[in-house]
């Protein structure tokens, strides 16, 4: 099998003094690679600090109603759904997630509660730079945590969709030396066809040649991943199983995420992320604005999961947010900003089924500087055991400088 | 466009034939050094070149046009509002606009009460029956001037036609830098009727004053107040007035405030959001010297800045002392107490001073306009200047752009433009006329810049790495190829005057050059959205 080394070593060096890199080339050494299956990791942020507390809920702890008299979700009561529904007689999930609940209970969705990043920041910008970059307390750093995945493990033959975020721009966790693309969709990444062939022959040949200029390279990746992406026909897509997505861009994003997985167009790491979670203000409870987000969260998951069916297998989602919420509702009757929130882990090789991390409790004496959730997982150790036991990294200490984090404290949630 | 061996082995054979040509045309005439320092302030004092521009200022001298646009007053800009008179709703008051604009309660009450019965419907049903109930409903939405959408989308036209059009460019650049410091979102609930008020009455007229003044207008704004929920905020010891009657703005908007129990005396408590951002994002900066326990004693001292008359159409900043804190508070160090209303100026005062501030805000300015990461020496005298006038706007802005750092080599072309100086500049350097901006508009929000709908405190960042990504690219080429060709809406241009010179006077760069000399097949049109597409082109 041609791999793109290979093909670069064997006849692609002999054009570059002509200036010309030979993308044409190494598009047909990715044809070549035929339909690889791959794992993927698929990360969700939830923008704005989600409320880990509502999202699964302790009702089994009385401070849990006490500090939140007018948002608390009550106890489960036999399945109703102005409730809590239960998931391991402590933690029930809201109601609004009553989507996820199945999955909850076949094994394919794990909960990790407690889980944030241990930097006291209590800033949005910050923190979400923090969990991006992968360096808590560290703001010099240049490139995310996905990107430097993607250098430790660098793949010669990988397709430009290795590393892929359905967003506009491209996020921070993806930013830095290794190639990823960022597009809001699929259907409208192309050049528009009236240019003709030489408009876009043009536009290649400008960037290729501003080798000194950091769009260099984005152009680069931006007219390989155009031409790769012809073999998608993002055109007609219909989700299988009757996977009904909710209408919107975040679900939009992860329909079009399962439609990449299930081209194989080689997805390593794919993003996308879903806004709307700061709550200072009326935050709701059973029903309200939290309700409605989270609506569209479950909704979605659900769908995806439907969507690609025996492909989940190779496929592992995981939710994060920059902060969780203070334990107690504010004069608002909504939350500001606290410390650990909540993450969910779905798809294959995944220990369902059960809520995990230590819980630190409620009462007062357990909270993080007398307010807040204290975390008990740093979500870099959630995180590198994605990445070593689904993606098989080797090697976490440069993804995560200064952390280093080893099997002993990753939370368990993926089968060794 | 898919090439195989064979093909790619044919193309790559004719260009090493076309090599000797190439060579033999010769550079084309690069500007002399006046006239590139002469594109560099037009970019970065405004947004880019129009044909004809570098000669007018070379004409009138580069030091006297740039101490012209540091004083915009002087600067006749007529012909800019006749291009505005077809936006209807920018000179509209935050309450004519509820008034005119805002779906009618009665229509809100029936779909959320729709809604609620729908529990479990998928959005599409829900936006469908919204659809049919907005219809059927028709009736009561006669008064209506327009849909609520309608005011948004006006803002954002109407500021894509002041950054083309304006002969005060640098006044736009300063405005468009300030509403993004002091960042708001147009999308939170009734937010998008306070936004034009907020741009027209409280960034503008402040932009090139005392920074202290911008900050405290900024602080009583509705629209602020509105978005970092300081409105809301209240001493926990307060008991909750008593509201007039039901209904009533309040219950219009999104997120719908807290209901509150009538009559019940409900104590509401503190909100920390905008205490922290006006140290975060507004002033100090987030390594500015402030703690946790600063944000809350910040958040006590604003207790009771709240906005009135929302309900009667005609929202305002007031102070609501029943809901004050009234205790003593240390901020930064320094004691306040029973100040009421004057704690909060007391707190604006102390950050507007602080020489973090000074450094913070001077940072940002140089970032704006030398370098995403600007000479620190640079950055210290801009500083200096920040301290010894009192925060005089004007004066910091004329030190970063009286230096020579600012026109020195090595910061031309150093910046990436974000969407909007990219498409506001490509209309520019077509000499296209634009008689309806909002399609620009919408494909700078496709870039990933809507204008007035950035969420986050933080506004858009000003660094490259922010807009160096494929799709954004994706939607620059496309928008290049689109103007030239006449195809974006509401925007004519005459390909038949797009010389790459007039386009780029700049001088293109040696791979744009001969990519343009070897695809000699294309028209004019074409042409000109290579050269708007260029790598050069989406720098300034």
């Amino acid at each position: 099998m041609l791999t793109r080394r290979i093909f670069l070593k064997s006849s692609g060096l002999a054009f570059v003094s002509f200036g010309l890199a030979p993308r044409a080339l190494i598009r047909s050494a990715w044809a070549a690679e035929g339909s690889r299956r791959k794992k993927t990791l698929v990360v969700v942020f939830q923008r704005g600090a989600c409320d880990g507390l509502n999202t699964v809920v302790p009702y089994g702890e009385s401070a849990y109603r006490k500090l939140r008299p007018t948002i608390a979700i009550p106890a489960p009561r036999g399945g109703s759904r102005d409730a809590a529904l239960d998931l391991d007689g402590h933690f029930g999930l809201h109601p609004a997630l009553e989507p996820l609940l199945a999955s909850f209970k076949d094994g394919s969705l794990a909960v990790v509660h407690a889980v944030g990043s241990p930097d006291a920041t209590r800033s949005h910008f910050d923190a979400q730079d923090f969990m991006e970059s992968g360096t808590p307390g560290r703001k010099s750093t240049e490139d995310g945590w996905m990107n430097r995945h993607l250098q430790c493990a660098p793949d010669a033959a990988a397709s430009p969709f290795r590393a892929v975020s359905l967003t506009p721009t491209l996020p921070r966790s993806l930013a830095g030396r290794a190639p990823a693309v960022a597009m809001a969709s699929i259907d409208r990444f192309g050049l528009r066809p009236a240019g003709g062939a030489a408009v876009a022959r043009g536009f290649e040949d400008m960037y290729a040649g501003a080798v000194r200029d950091v769009l260099h390279g984005t152009g680069q990746e931006t007219f390989e991943a155009i031409e790769f992406l012809k073999k998608t026909d993002p055109g007609r897509y219909v989700p299988a199983a009757g996977a009904s997505y909710p209408r919107g861009p975040y679900g939009e994003s992860l329909k079009q995420i399962a439609q990449l997985v299930k081209a194989d167009v080689g997805v390593e790491l794919a993003f996308t992320e879903v806004g709307g979670w700061d709550h200072h203000a009326a935050e709701g409870g059973v029903q309200g604005q939290l309700a409605a987000r989270l609506r569209e969260l479950g909704h979605s998951l659900a769908a995806f999961q439907r969507d690609l069916g025996q492909r989940m297998q190779d496929v592992v989602l995981v939710t994060l947010t920059e902060f969780g919420r203070t334990v107690r509702e504010n004069g608002n009757r909504g939350t500001d900003h606290g410390h650990a929130s909540v993450s969910f882990v779905m798809g294959g090789g995944v220990r369902g089924g059960r809520v995990h991390g230590r819980w630190p409790g409620l009462t007062p004496d357990r909270l993080y500087e007398g307010r807040d959730l204290a975390i008990t997982t740093d979500f870099r150790d959630l995180l590198g055991e994605l990445l070593a036991r689904h993606l098989g990294a080797r090697d976490l200490g440069p993804v995560f400088p200064g952390h280093d984090p080893s099997a002993a404290r990753f939370p368990g949630v993926m089968r060794a | 466009m898919k090439r195989g061996l064979a093909g790619t082995v044919a193309v790559v054979a004719m260009v090493t034939l076309a090599v000797p040509a190439v060579i033999a045309s010769g550079p084309s005439p690069s500007p002399s050094d006046e006239d590139a320092r002469i594109v560099h302030a037009l970019n970065r004092l405004g947004y880019g070149p129009r044909p004809g521009d570098v000669d007018a200022v070379r004409a009138m001298g580069l030091e006297r046009w740039i101490d012209r646009q540091l004083h915009p007053e002087r600067i006749d800009d007529g012909a800019l509002r006749a291009r505005l008179a077809s936006y209807r709703t920018l000179d509209l008051s935050a309450g004519e606009l509820m008034e005119g604009y805002e779906v009618p309660r009665e229509v809100k009450r029936e779909i959320q009460k729709k809604r609620a019965e729908m529990d479990g419907a998928s959005e599409e049903e829900m936006a469908r029956t919204r659809r049919e109930l907005m219809q059927e409903l028709g009736g009561s939405m006669q008064g209506m001037k327009g849909r609520p959408r309608q005011v948004v989308e006006e803002l954002q036209a109407a500021k894509v036609v002041r950054a083309v059009y304006s002969q005060r460019q640098l006044d736009e650049v300063l405005v468009d830098f300030w509403i993004n410091h002091f960042n708001v979102f147009a999308g939170k609930g009734p937010e998008k009727f306070l936004v034009g008020a907020y741009e027209r009455d409280v960034i503008r007229p402040h932009a090139w004053g005392r920074f202290e003044d911008l900050l405290k207008a900024t602080a009583e704004s509705p629209a602020m107040l509105f978005y970092l929920d300081n409105w809301l905020s209240a001493s926990p010891d307060a008991q909750q007035p008593r509201t007039r009657g039901r209904g009533g703005f309040l219950r219009r908007g999104r997120p719908a405030p807290p209901a509150p129990e009538q009559g019940q005396g409900r104590k509401r408590g503190l909100n920390e959001n905008y205490a922290r951002e006006v140290m975060e994002l507004h002033t100090l900066g987030v390594d500015g010297g402030y703690t946790q326990k600063d944000v809350t004693e910040v958040a006590r001292c604003f207790t009771g800045w709240t906005i009135r008359g929302l309900r009667q159409g005609d929202p305002r900043f007031a102070f609501d002392a029943r809901i004050h804190d009234g205790k003593e508070k240390v901020v930064l160090g320094q004691r306040i107490r029973g100040g009421g209303q004057g704690e909060g100026e007391q707190v604006l005062h102390i950050l507007a001073t602080h020489p973090a501030t000074a450094r913070f805000i001077s940072m940002k300015l140089a970032r704006r306009f030398v370098a995403d990461d600007p000479p620190a020496a640079l950055v210290d005298r801009a500083a200096a200047t920040f301290r010894k006038t009192g925060g005089d706007i004007r004066a910091v802005v004329a030190t970063i752009l009286q230096s020579p750092e600012f026109l020195s080599a090595e910061v031309r072309s150093a910046k990436v433009k974000t969407p909007l100086e990219f498409v506001a500049s490509a209309v520019r350097a077509s000499g296209a006329t634009v008689t309806d901006a909002r399609e620009l508009a919408r494909r700078i929000g496709e870039m990933g810049m809507p204008l007035y709908m950035q969420q986050p405190p933080t506004g858009y960042k000003d660094t490259s790495e922010a807009w160096v990504s494929t799709s954004g690219l994706l939607s620059r080429l496309n928008l290049a190829l689109d103007l030239a060709a006449g195809r974006v809406r509401g925007v004519a241009v005459d390909a038949a005057s797009l010389a790459p010179h007039v386009l780029f006077p700049a001088g293109l760069s040696e791979p744009t050059r001969k990519t343009l000399e070897r695809e000699t097949g294309l028209d004019a049109a074409r042409t000109a959205g290579l050269v708007l597409g260029s790598p050069e082109f989406q720098r300034r």
